[in-house]
């Protein structure tokens, strides 16, 4: 194993560096574009198109997720789209929190939603949301801790397979169901929505617009080098044996639940952070983000970008997710049948998902290794060949 | 035809009525009951009322007729001339009918004949002056639901009819339900200490809600401290019964709730715990059974609506072959290539699922479609107590049990069964042993898929059939059999029985929604003490 740094190592992987030089070209093109041209210019991105962008963003950081707890340690997650919709929340109650007394019936002190259901006060646990710093932390630690006591207890008692995947499944339907209930404080059916802003700077101007769309594609970008960091290091390797073989890694002397609620925490924060960003792109978070079908769905977008890569979820989600938005659209009969076959073809054909269908990943190592000689001509020279 | 003659046949007789000059307004009967009769077309519902309280008084054994027409908006009066008569459906023709005579009077035009008005006051009186007049039928039937009525109204003008009534009364049970409205009014309105403790004794020995709630009123605003006393005790002993009865009411409703989940998770459990396979198709199967009942009953209705009855005893032979060749088609083109890799076979029963619904849905349309209850699957045993056994829940129950069964039987006694088990064991050897694993893994599949198909038969009769109906089902079931552990069917028995029980007892006092997560936080936590569930298969096959 090379003890390069990190972003050495990633140089020399072409789709890695393509992929990222292309997030983070958009992450400062597509606001500039959006943000300096006059609408009727050809080059001109309209607004609405740099926040469903930034949307799909959000679901590719949220796929990363995904893939790392299930391409690299193996445990499928079916509920991760609870981290994703906690964090949300989190995001949510702070602007709720902004609306101030801007809201329908103007009480400074309570959301809307608690007005009209007759609250006298707020509930406890919306002391602090007012503050952004408070809120970003719960974006963080509320999913994580969510994610910790879980897999403390689930991994503990070594729940694997789809034993686990199932009750992550009932976890996210039963949080589904809780933030159903009006009485929970959370809005109810309707969830959070009306937001006006964050920090005082308007939710609906292009420059709050570009704002989250550059921090959205930046978050994907960090997340990648995160994920990365933890899968290129020596803990990554202990990960990666676990998914290939855990019993013997248990053999082996290494404390096999620790390392899965590592990754299982770290993937649930990043979860949170997509949500975040996400709620504030839409205007809205109700408790359907936490039904068990758009956990799965997020599984989908993992599969067929290709799961153990950390390019390939980026670019399931961005894949999917647009040809959900093109044919919702233009043949929304068909939608549901192309993404059950979807389902079935990646599976059946594409077990390593595009990324690792051969034409591609051909295409890509003739790529590396060009770039290899050209960095390290000598160890390529003549009868030099397999230092 | 028939009508029209007799409709001509009146005409001449009244153009000779008019011709001979007597061309009066009122009718030509008048006796005590006629006049009654016409009163009833008063102008204020003050004399409307008097008038029902002087035909009920008349005694007269066609009171409780025109009464109860009155009630159902049958009565009506001529414009020309006020004459109150009854109109009854013959065919498609509406004919009036002279109450006094019970003769046909003419057919008039609906814009001649205009309906008797009631208000919701009168209503009322009409219900307790009919319960009344039927306290003398001969129809024991009728004289018991009298008695409830009577009983319902607690009217103590009532009192001296249901005395004559009881003394009257042979059937031990009619005469029980006439002495509790007896009791009933005696104990709100009588001024007689002794009387009514005797009354609230006899109300004690009931078990009704209405006679609880009827002693807590007693005993909130009575001011004898006696009788207060007593209708306390008394209340309390029927809210202990109340109590039991209400118990076995909830465990009914959770028994039935576990026989639903036991039909929708024992196929799940034969491909799951057999085969190792995760379908998420399965609700899509539960889905597919209810669209072929729906298909069967719309063939029978439009062929042969005489064997309606029939339609379930042939869905559920045609669901399970089905929904089973559906299942083979699946476990051939799809599951056998994903052996040994249950998360892959997950998501992709997961995208089948999917598929399936919006095939359903581009088919049939998305909204429900109508599924009928055969006559002996509706109505329901209901006691005084205020439970309520209905007969298509108890046929669910029944079903499950005999599906179970039968599964036993196949697992244990056929060949199929002792070569499922084989391959389950362990693969290789059955292989070895000539058993062709692949067919026998066909055709679990196509047994747990067509299980799911007679699932939907029966929850076609107590839930919406629409393309969603599989979702519902889905978790539920797999939360049954992971309670329960795998490859075994005895733990799915006692699995969807203990979560449906369960929920049923958590519902009254946390809610449905708390009660059903509480339920599913239960299992999150059971799972980690038994991560294989209650009866979890020993040995080798359990890393495999």
């Amino acid at each position: 194993m090379t003890h390069q740094p990190l972003l050495l190592r990633i140089v020399k992987e072409p789709m890695a560096v393509s992929l990222l030089s292309v997030l983070i070209l958009a992450a400062f093109l597509v606001p500039m574009l959006n943000l300096m041209l006059p609408s009727d210019s050809a080059f001109h991105v309209p607004s609405y198109v740099v926040t469903l962008l930034g949307k799909y963003l959000t679901y590719a950081l949220l796929a990363l997720s995904v893939d790392l707890v299930w391409g690299y340690c193996g445990i499928l997650s079916l509920g991760h789209g609870a981290f994703f919709a906690l964090g949300g929340y989190a995001m949510g109650m702070y602007m709720m929190r902004q609306i101030g007394d801007r809201g329908v019936y103007g009480n400074a002190e309570l959301p809307d939603f608690m007005v009209f259901l007759n609250w006298q006060e707020l509930p406890w646990y919306w002391y602090g949301f007012d503050s952004f710093g408070f809120a970003m932390l719960m974006v963080v630690l509320v999913p994580g801790l969510l994610a910790f006591v879980f897999g403390w207890f689930a991994f503990r008692s070594r729940v694997t397979g789809v034993y686990l995947s199932i009750i992550t499944q009932a976890m996210t339907y039963a949080l589904l169901l809780a933030f159903f209930r009006n009485d929970m404080g959370f809005g109810g059916n309707n969830g959070l929505t009306d937001f006006k802003d964050i920090l005082g700077f308007g939710l609906q101007t292009d420059g709050m617009r570009a704002t989250l769309f550059f921090l959205s594609a930046m978050a994907v970008v960090t997340g990648y080098l995160v994920c990365r960091f933890i899968v290129d290091s020596r803990l990554g390797r202990v990960i990666v044996a676990i998914r290939d073989a855990e019993s013997r890694t248990r053999f082996l002397g290494y404390r096999v639940e620790y390392y899965k609620l590592f990754v299982f925490t770290v993937s649930a924060v990043l979860a949170g952070i997509a949500g975040a960003l996400y709620v504030p792109q839409v205007g809205i978070i109700n408790p359907s983000e936490f039904s068990p079908a758009n956990s799965i769905e997020i599984v989908i977008w993992v599969a067929l970008g290709g799961r153990g890569s950390l390019t390939g979820p980026i670019i399931g989600a961005l894949v999917v997710n647009y040809a959900k938005s093109y044919f919702t659209g233009a043949l929304p009969e068909v939608w549901l049948f192309m993404l059950g076959g979807l389902f079935i073809f990646s599976t059946l054909f594409l077990p390593k998902g595009l990324v690792g269908t051969k034409a591609i990943s051909d295409a890509f190592e003739e790529q590396r290794l060009r770039l290899a000689k050209f960095l390290r001509p000598y160890d390529y020279a003549e009868g030099g060949e397999g230092r | 035809m028939l009508s029209k003659t007799l409709a001509m046949r009146w005409l001449v007789v009244l153009s000779v009525f008019i011709g001979l000059g007597f061309g009066s307004s009122t009718p030509a009967h008048a006796d005590e009951f006629s006049d009654a009769v016409q009163a009833l077309n008063a102008d204020n519902n003050t004399d409307k009322a008097a008038a029902i309280e002087a035909l009920s008084a008349t005694g007269d054994e066609r009171a409780a007729t025109v009464l109860s027409a009155l009630l159902n908006g049958t009565l009506f009066y001529r414009q020309s001339d006020g004459l109150v008569v009854l109109s009854k459906e013959s065919g498609n023709v509406t004919i009036l009918i002279d109450p006094s005579t019970m003769n046909e009077v003419a057919d008039v035009s609906g814009s001649e004949a205009k309906k008797i008005r009631i208000n919701n006051k009168l209503r009322g009186q009409l219900k307790g002056v009919l319960g009344a007049l039927t306290l003398l039928s001969k129809d024991a039937d009728k004289r018991q639901n009298a008695a409830d009525e009577v009983f319902k109204a607690n009217d103590p003008s009532m009192l001296p009819v249901l005395q004559k009534a009881i003394a009257r009364e042979s059937d031990p049970d009619v005469k029980g339900r006439m002495l509790r409205a007896q009791a009933a009014i005696i104990l709100e309105y009588s001024e007689d200490t002794a009387a009514r403790l005797k009354a609230a004794q006899t109300l004690g020995e009931f078990t009704d809600p209405d006679i609880s709630a009827l002693l807590g009123k007693i005993a909130n605003t009575s001011t004898d401290p006696e009788v207060k006393k007593l209708a306390k005790d008394m209340q309390d002993s029927v809210e202990g019964r109340l109590a039991a009865w209400s118990f076995l009411g909830n465990l009914f409703q959770g028994v039935s709730l576990g026989s639903v989940l036991l039909l929708a998770a024992v196929g799940l459990a034969i491909t799951f715990g057999v085969m190792g396979v995760i379908n998420m198709a399965h609700g899509e199967m539960v889905m597919l059974g209810a669209y072929t009942t729906f298909m069967v009953q719309d063939v029978i209705r439009t062929h042969f609506p005489a064997a309606f009855d029939w339609s379930l005893a042939i869905a559920v032979p045609a669901a399970f072959l089905v929904t089973g060749a559906v299942g083979i088609l699946v476990e051939r083109g799809i599951i056998r290539w994903l052996y040994g890799r249950p998360l892959e076979t997950l998501l992709a029963t997961w995208g089948l699922s999917l598929m399936l619904q919006q095939l359903i849905r581009t088919l049939f349309g998305p909204t429900n479609q109508e599924v009928g209850n055969p006559s002996w699957m509706s109505g329901a045993i209901e006691t005084s107590t205020g439970l309520v056994l209905t007969y298509n829940r108890i046929w669910i129950i029944v079903f499950s049990l005999a599906v179970l069964g039968m599964l036993a039987l196949v697992t244990r006694k056929t060949m199929f069964g002792l070569q499922m088990r084989a391959v389950t064991q362990n693969r290789a050897m059955a292989n070895s042993m000539g058993i062709r694993s692949g067919w026998v893994d066909a055709l679990t599949f196509a047994l747990g898929s067509g299980i799911a198909g007679m699932a939907g038969v029966a929850l076609s009769q107590i839930d919406n059939v629409s393309p969603n109906l599989g979702q519902t089902y889905i978790i539920d079931s797999f939360m049954v059999v992971v309670f329960g552990g795998v490859g075994n069917l005895w733990g799915t028995l006692v699995g969807a029985f203990s979560l449906g029980i369960v929920n049923k007892f958590l519902e009254p006092y946390a809610g449905a929604v708390l009660g059903k997560i509480f339920v599913l936080v239960g299992i999150i936590l059971f799972i980690q003490k038994r991560p294989r569930g209650l009866f979890a298969l020993k040995g080798r096959s359990v890393e495999g």
